[in-house]
């Protein structure tokens, strides 16, 4: 009972950074119905800038954080501008490959710029665990320290899709394109936003997994994000409360399968849950069946 | 008729003159082993290139597990050689059949997808068989096999190159390649026409494992050891820049950038990273500026270099 305990929080620690950077993915495809797989690399770039911030400028954890995620907004927006926007109108094939060929680049160009050694993540916050029900439930401060800034960022992000003009118009675009530019709005201003956000939330996930594994590397980004793709598809890919849920799932199944049976596995189980949701219902536990029109 | 038999009989002359000066220089020792391993390292290219040229170009179908298909070749041969002592040619055959079958198993349920999220199941297929082959302690874990014998030579590797363009160029040309061609370029259109699309998909996803297969059992046998490290999505990858950097859906187009990027490959050896981030920087900019690769759906051919303004529409690959 106390592994269980103490694999499910783990899990849940892991399923929160796996949901902040399965939000990018779903946002992105529901806007744009393309998997953006550089992805990862941003969430690595945002790990990258939240350590020098924080080993070379003597930052604290809050601005590192801002400092990241303002870097790899401004990395995801550029990657839109320059390799996605200019072929939105072509084949979804060809703007895939080149979603491979930017997170190709930024890995290898990341071990070329910051060389490929595994770096330290500096001590932000001390570890300190701390014991609940006569120590059935043990949890240390950096985990409560990622569920508190997943549940600001899951929270603040509801109310920017629910409550803002540029949420109702992410909105709009993901429900039909044409339909939103005609009603006026500016979809290309509305992608910027959405990798903008999305990209910002991969940094934030990369600066809570450099706290808590304390080790990043410029191909941190590869197996993190490929299984963030699986959480979002897991939850229903283009729905929101779909990757949060399909994150959270992500990280406890991954945690009990290294707890109970061997890590080896680990990475296949992921990509066994994920063949097995696209074959039984490929929509997603929160999606709906939409039929292909001719 | 004649025409085509006089054709025929040029193109065999020409590949046995290919063949013939490559032999001669590499049993003179003009050019040296590492030459020689950098010629077999083409070969093997070209035929995962143009095998995966047929599924992801051809029939449209967005595959990303070639290097598992491959590693399935590459293990199933390297067991009858060297842990079995069979022989050789045998090892290569049954190397195709395992992986053909392990085609026809992903295919079938995977190949209900489409684009997109074919490409992350057949992704996710293949890392599975990956990490199937790290945790089988019988050939070896994550260390992989060692000692296996070298048998690919230049011979081996150049007559299986030239078998697997002219098999599949055959299938492409047949009746069952035009179905194929017609599912990529509109599958529901295909559909009702009466076209049995799952089959077909299956046929051409299960022929280029195949092919894959046997590029892995003479990949295995080149190299003394293959790892399941060797055979992660990162191979695809590089597979995936052969063919859309020659056209998707030129298998001429397939050959030369085979042969160019596995030049790339060996000028760059020391510089991985180097080298990945020319492949990254050629996909983008092809994709931005010729999305349809160098040769498009075009094929290089001879007859059309010397009667410029003729236009014609098969497939001709001389």
């Amino acid at each position: 009972m106390k592994t269980f305990i103490e694999q499910l929080i783990n899990g849940l620690s892991l399923g929160s950074i796996y949901a902040l950077i399965a939000l990018g993915y779903t946002m992105v495809y529901g806007i744009m119905k393309l998997i953006n797989f550089a992805h990862g690399d941003i969430y690595m770039v945002g790990a990258f800038t939240g350590f020098f911030a924080s080993t070379y400028f003597h930052l604290g954890f809050i601005p590192s954080l801002l400092l990241a995620m303002l870097v790899s907004l401004l990395l995801g927006v550029t990657i839109e501008r320059v390799a996605y926007r200019p072929l939105r109108n072509k084949s979804k094939i060809s703007i895939l490959i080149t979603a491979i060929g930017v997170s190709l680049l930024l890995e290898n160009g990341g071990i070329i710029i910051l060389s490929p050694q595994v770096r330290t993540y500096p001590q932000i916050f001390k570890q300190h665990m701390y014991s609940f029900f006569n120590g059935i439930i043990t949890i240390s401060n950096q985990q409560i320290v990622i569920f508190v800034v997943s549940i600001i960022m899951m929270v603040g992000l509801q109310i920017i899709i629910y409550k803002t003009k540029m949420g109702k118009a992410m909105r709009a675009v993901s429900t039909d394109a044409d339909a939103a530019k005609l009603m006026g709005v500016n979809v290309d201003r509305t992608v910027s936003f959405t990798f903008a956000i999305g990209s910002a939330l991969a940094a934030v996930a990369g600066v809570l997994v450099g706290i808590y594994y304390n080790s990043i590397d410029p191909l941190m980004g590869i197996m993190p994000g490929l299984k963030a793709f699986i959480a979002a598809v897991l939850g229903g890919i283009g729905i929101i409360p779909g990757a949060m849920v399909g994150g959270l799932l992500m990280g406890v199944i991954e945690a009990l399968v290294s707890g109970y049976g061997s890590s080896l596995y680990r990475d296949g189980v992921s990509f066994a849950i994920l063949i097995i949701i696209l074959l039984i219902k490929p929509t997603g536990l929160f999606g709906k069946n939409v039929r292909e029109k001719v | 008729m004649k025409q085509i038999l006089k054709n025929r009989l040029l193109i065999f002359i020409g590949l046995f003159a290919i063949y013939g000066i490559i032999q001669i220089l590499l049993s003179t020792s003009i050019l040296n082993d590492y030459y020689e391993i950098n010629i077999v390292l083409m070969g093997i290219n070209i035929i995962l290139a143009v095998s995966l040229n047929l599924i992801n170009g051809f029939t449209g179908q967005f595959s990303l597990g070639h290097a598992g298909f491959m590693s399935i070749g590459a293990y199933t041969s390297a067991i009858i050689t060297y842990k079995l002592g069979l022989p050789f040619p045998l090892a290569i055959l049954v190397g195709g059949i395992a992986a053909g079958i392990a085609g026809i198993l992903i295919g079938i349920p995977s190949l209900r997808l489409k684009g997109d999220y074919l490409a992350i199941t057949t992704l996710g297929f293949g890392e599975i068989i990956r990490v199937i082959f790290l945790n089988t302690e019988y050939v070896g874990g994550a260390s992989g096999l060692s000692g296996i014998p070298k048998y690919t030579n230049w011979t081996w590797v150049f007559w299986m190159a030239v078998i697997t363009i002219v098999l599949i160029r055959n299938f492409i040309n047949s009746s069952y390649g035009r179905c194929c061609v017609a599912i990529r370029e509109d599958e529901t259109a295909a559909e009702s026409m009466g076209i049995n699309t799952t089959f077909y998909k299956t046929l051409a996803f299960t022929i280029g494992a195949f092919f894959a297969g046997i590029g892995g059992a003479l990949y295995a046998h080149n190299f003394y050891i293959i790892q399941p490290e060797t055979f992660n999505f990162m191979k695809s990858f590089d597979i995936l820049t052969m063919v859309v950097l020659g056209g998707l859906g030129s298998i001429t187009g397939s050959i030369l950038s085979a042969i160019f990027l596995t030049f790339v490959y060996a000028l760059l050896q020391d510089y991985a990273a180097l080298r990945m981030v020319i492949y990254s920087l050629l996909l983008i900019v092809v994709m931005l500026f010729r999305p349809e690769g160098l040769m498009g759906t075009k094929e290089f051919s001879l007859k059309k270099l010397f009667k410029k303004g003729e236009k014609s529409n098969e497939f001709t690959l001389n």
